[in-house]
């Protein structure tokens, strides 16, 4: 058994709201609502769900950019506290993130090269002139970036080589996790294979960890290890790739793998999508009940009443869902 | 299905004048859409496909000029005064883009904002343009449609916005809708809704020119896909014959990048090496060569012409459509 790099446990974010009146009560929105997850070394976690889940909060939450209210991160058994700056300092040089918009995450007036340098110093203190460079060249090269454009700005590559440059950014001090926040879903489909093809070389050579957010359920196929689906906060149901691809159990895992698009216009059979109901406002879910059941086409009296805990149905496969274990598998 | 084209493409060119010297997005484009079909114009960031359309219906940025002819029912669009072109351009021929709320004002209702597009055109009474504007919320299956009448944008969701600016864009019973990249900014779950109320409008007889990048939904609702690469079409095709047998090798690489659901797990996704040229850059031979893996001797000299065979056509020195050898 390999070392857990992360351990979550009952986390909780939450944010104030705007109160309807002066004096009522100030309403909160739950983000992240008591989720526990685990990342083992070397392990690629796929975190998926609709936009509003929480996903990318929870993200923010593990990277310390955002405060939660309740629960527990630890990074390699130490307890991460978000006002001890050293320990986070020293969790930043082996958690590391990489976002969405490839160009937008790069300051304009750097160069590629000043970029992934100013990351290597931030994590490392100031650098030897040829030391530093010999590490961004590698790691330029290890990224599949020509060294050449080291000095090129981020408006004179593509989309796909400022994704490599952030990749490169992240990876410059040797982190032990990398935390992809949509980090392929703005490229084009060419692009987007390549950087996959990358995140998985990187697995192999490294080791490197990953927390691979994604709304794409067939990337996350071929890259994750597990996956835990989010919903309304809360995780709705948790397995290996290949168990939850193979054998869904919860509805809403079933919904949202029913509603990819599937490249193959023979498989489309008109009205074969199962009525997905609209996403309810989030005041319409609140109670006691399993926040799915307005869209769930199994919700019954019990569904309403309390909400269902994740349980491990034996098998390692863990379900949210009063009928997560009565379901015909793939359904 | 009627065969008649209701829009037709010729040669049309895109040039943008830049400080660097005049840039060509498109050249030479061909394409026909005929009533009640969804013709998909697939291709990368870049390839142009986004601007052929701004193009033919004379909403290129400033700088941006087109040549060439694009006919709507016979009427010209290209060089045709602001006037001629109001007299189609959302009426008969509408538009949806990809974030709705630039299709939409914030501070206008969404019945206000319905209703006007048939008002401004005088095309409707205030009662008419009323139950018109429930008639398009009920057929892009808004839920709740009456009580949306009364709100603004921000209190729909994302979905809900793109569903209102669709329905927008059928408030006049447009005969084309040209959709541009409309569920790319959507969660797979309200995709799948959007391209349901897409194919029903289709199925009623409305044309369709969808412009996406996505195969997923191509596979979905095209009858007829063209591929462009760098600014040119490369390939078209029935959609099930494209994606059955590619016969540009940037088609069936394309095809080949998209991960899916319900194949083997490969160690690596196929992608495709290296970078699309520059733009404006024209090679003398095919623009795909240098990352063609096909790739021949004549490829890099003499840039392939689009031939056409038994509804499909291909530019490719390399390529086989299925009854026999091209070029």
């Amino acid at each position: 058994m390999s070392e857990t790099l992360l351990r979550v446990r009952k986390l909780t974010v939450r944010f104030p709201l705007r109160r309807s009146r002066l004096a009522g009560p100030r309403p909160w929105l739950t983000a992240v609502d008591g989720v526990d997850l685990e990342i083992e070394a070397g392990r690629a976690v796929g975190l998926v769900g609709e936009s509003g889940c929480g996903k990318s909060t929870l993200a923010r939450a593990i990277l310390a950019l955002v405060a939660p209210q309740a629960g527990t991160i630890e990074w390699r058994g130490q307890a991460v506290r978000h006002d001890d700056a050293a320990g986070l300092r020293r969790m930043r040089r082996e958690l590391q993130v990489v976002f969405q918009d490839p160009v937008g995450s790069l300051d304009p007036r750097m160069s590629i090269g000043a970029s992934v340098t100013e990351a290597l110093e931030a994590l490392e203190g100031p650098q030897q002139r040829a030391a530093a460079d010999a590490r961004v060249e590698s790691i330029l090269a290890e990224v599949g970036l020509d060294p050449a454009l080291r000095a090129r700005y981020p408006h004179e590559l593509s989309g796909g080589q400022c994704q490599r440059a952030a990749i490169a950014r992240a990876l410059v001090g040797q982190p032990k996790l990398l935390v992809c926040d949509e980090a392929v879903s703005a490229l084009d489909v060419s692009v987007q294979a390549q950087i996959v093809n990358l995140l998985g070389d990187l697995r192999r050579r490294r080791g490197l960890a990953l927390l691979f957010i994604s709304h794409n359920l067939a990337v996350v196929r071929h890259l994750c290890d597990e996956v835990a689906v989010l919903y309304h906060g809360r995780v709705v149901e948790r397995a290996t790739a290949a168990a939850i691809f193979a054998a869904p159990r919860h509805p809403y895992t079933r919904a949202l793998l029913a509603a990819v698009p599937d490249p193959d216009p023979a498989a489309h059979r008109r009205g074969a999508l199962p009525e997905l109901r609209a996403a309810a406002a989030a005041e319409a879910v609140a109670g006691d009940g399993c926040a799915y059941r307005l869209r769930c086409p199994l919700a019954d009296e019990g569904c309403r009443m309390q909400a269902p805990h994740l349980e491990d149905a034996g098998d390692g496969h863990l379900t949210a869902c009063h009928h997560g274990r009565s379901q015909p598998p793939g359904g | 299905m009627a065969a008649e084209a209701l829009f037709t493409v010729r040669d049309l060119g895109v040039q943008f004048t830049t400080p660097r010297g005049r840039v060509s997005a498109v050249r030479e484009v061909s394409l026909e859409v005929r009533r009640g079909e969804c013709l998909a114009v697939v291709g990368e960031s870049g390839s142009g496909k986004s601007q052929l359309f701004l193009g033919c219906l004379g909403l290129l940025a400033s700088g941006g000029v087109a040549s060439g002819s694009a006919r709507f029912d016979g009427q010209e669009l290209v060089g045709s005064d602001a006037a001629a072109r109001r007299a189609v351009l959302g009426t008969r021929l509408a538009l949806v883009f990809q974030d709705p709320m630039n299709a939409l004002t914030p501070h206008l209702t969404i019945g206000r904002q319905l209703a006007e597009v048939a008002l401004d055109r005088g095309l409707l009474d205030a009662a008419g343009a009323q139950a018109r504007s429930l008639e398009v919320l009920r057929a892009v299956r808004m839920p709740d449609p009456a009580m949306r009448l009364r709100q603004y944008p921000h209190e729909l969701s994302g979905g809900q916005r793109q569903r209102a600016a669709i329905a927008m864009a059928l408030m006049t019973r447009p005969e084309l809708l040209v959709a541009d990249e409309p569920t790319t900014a959507l969660d797979v779950t309200v995709q799948a809704q959007v391209i349901e109320v897409l194919r029903e409008a289709r199925d009623r007889g409305l044309a369709v020119v969808l412009v996406t990048h996505d195969m997923g939904v191509v596979a979905g609702i095209a009858d007829r896909v063209a591929v462009m690469y760098a600014g040119r079409v490369v390939e078209t095709a029935p959609v099930r014959e494209l994606f059955a047998a590619p016969a540009h090798p940037y088609t069936a690489a394309l095809l080949a990048s998209v991960p899916r659901l319900d194949t083997p797990l490969a160690a690596r996704l196929a992608g495709i090496e290296g970078q699309p040229p520059a733009p404006g850059a024209e090679p003398d031979g095919c623009a795909f060569a240098p990352r063609c893996p096909a790739v021949l001797e004549t490829c890099r000299r003499r840039r392939p012409p689009l031939e056409a065979r038994e509804g499909r056509s291909v530019a490719c020195h390399a390529a086989r459509l299925p009854s026999g050898v091209a070029t």
